[in-house]
């Protein structure tokens, strides 16, 4: 099958591509195809895996700041909704976008979509749904946002005691989690399965 | 050699969502901004982005002008028994050079500052290579346009960072920190960069290869299309 490159726009025949193998344009390196072994069934398990740790990362206490026995105890969520109490709405908002509502919802999508194909069922609007995780997944920044706990962590060493809670382990659990789960995804098997209608 | 083969050059057309390969009918359906829907996907297919070049400067041009106050204000105060101390990036970099943690200096400041003004300066660069229809080493600058859309993201971390401060630090007089306007400028920085990128049109470094090729070497109805080649994982 002759398939343009998204990259450069050469047509390039695509050879059989074997489980674990990546498929690459020869003129500009674009990656054009991948394939991996048990793909829906892998990513759907790292998905639950990331669903449940992104539960208990959100829900439990993160950081507890102690400074001379006056507690401050925080959520995933507590600073974005502080910076909107501060007059700060926009970057509130980009916060709780990116570490929020955007792995939230590719998250969420992504179970609405393999877990039918894996059971072998349909359900209504699976194809908009998985656009929809490509999107969701460009502004999921859950990584970046461990860095900037690191470096936080740093700054306020000397001030105060910051006691980890629950939520921070579950939390550093979830990155490599998903990290692993877009590995893993071969979005063009999911493709071909909701194209192949039952 | 014979002129390559392009998806513009066969009408047939990939869609950027979902990577479906369609061929674009004889007639094309005007629906609004884009000339038809993938079949499979349902997202708004064309052979190039539209207006690439233009909404892409003005994202960039837009990017270099939050740029500036960016860096220049101070993205928080942080008050502790009563002294407030302003932050900008940069004094935050050398906060954290002055406590010797000089591996969480460096990674701030590439993320924070040197990250930014790159992607700046590297889709600039496409921008203008792209309108002078430059034949200069057209993978590598596909290359860099891979980069420049990747490592955006890396820049939020000053912005999380103000964001983790204001919550934790919630004692009133005794200590407390304040996300100051420098931190808006620079989510914009971030923002509209990222835009920017995702605007461009990598194909359109092709292009002028492309027609320059088929100009001197009219396609040949039998030339071989390239495979692609096939990229082996180490073994797992």
């Amino acid at each position: 099958m002759l398939i343009p490159c998204h990259d450069c726009d050469l047509l390039v025949k695509e050879p059989p591509v074997a489980e674990g193998d990546t498929a690459v344009c020869p003129r500009c390196g674009a990656l054009l195809r991948k394939r991996r072994r048990d793909s829906i069934e892998r990513s759907l398990a790292l998905t639950v895996a990331g669903v449940f740790l992104f539960v208990v990362a959100s829900s439990f206490p993160f950081l507890t700041f102690d400074m001379q026995g006056n507690e401050v105890e925080t959520t995933l969520a507590s600073g974005s909704f502080d910076l909107f109490a501060q007059g700060q709405p926009a970057v509130g908002a980009l916060v709780l976008l990116t570490t929020m509502v955007a792995p939230i919802a590719r998250l969420s999508l992504m179970l609405y979509v393999l877990a039918p194909l894996h059971l072998g069922f349909r359900v209504r609007g699976m194809v908009p749904a998985f656009r929809w995780v490509g999107i969701a997944s460009g502004w999921s920044m859950m990584e970046v946002f461990l860095i900037g706990v690191l470096v936080s962590l740093v700054k306020l060493a000397d001030m105060a005691d910051i006691i980890p809670g629950i939520a921070i382990w579950a939390f550093a659990l979830l990155i490599p989690t998903l990290a692993a789960m877009s590995s893993v995804l071969d979005p063009q098997e999911v493709w071909d399965q909701l194209e192949a209608q039952p | 050699m014979s002129a390559p083969r392009t998806g513009a050059s066969e009408g047939l057309l990939v869609c950027h969502e979902c990577e479906a390969v369609t061929k674009r009918p004889a007639v094309a359906i005007a629906r609004g901004l884009h000339d038809f829907e993938c079949p499979r996907c349902g997202a708004a297919l064309h052979a190039r982005k539209p207006n690439s070049l233009a909404r892409t400067w003005a994202l960039v041009i837009a990017a270099t002008i939050c740029y500036v106050p960016a860096n220049l204000y101070p993205i928080m105060a942080i008050t502790s028994l009563g002294k407030t101390q302003a932050d900008t990036i940069l004094s935050g970099v050398f906060f954290l050079i002055h406590h010797d943690m000089w591996p969480l200096a460096l990674v701030v400041f590439v993320a924070s500052f040197v990250v930014p003004l790159a992607k700046i300066v590297s889709i600039v660069f496409l921008l203008v290579s792209v309108q002078i229809d430059s034949h200069w080493r057209p993978a590598d600058r596909t290359r860099l346009y891979r980069i420049t859309e990747a490592v955006g993201r890396w820049s939020l971390v000053d912005i999380y960072v103000v964001t983790i401060l204001v919550a934790l630090v919630k004692l009133g007089s005794l200590a407390s920190v304040e996300a100051r306007a420098g931190a808006v400028f620079f989510g914009a920085v971030v923002i509209l960069t990222m835009l920017a990128a995702e605007s461009f049109d990598p194909r359109l470094i092709w292009t002028p290869i492309d027609t320059a090729a088929r100009e001197s070497t009219p396609t040949r109805a039998d030339a071989h299309p390239g495979a692609s080649h096939v990229r082996t994982a180490p073994s797992s």
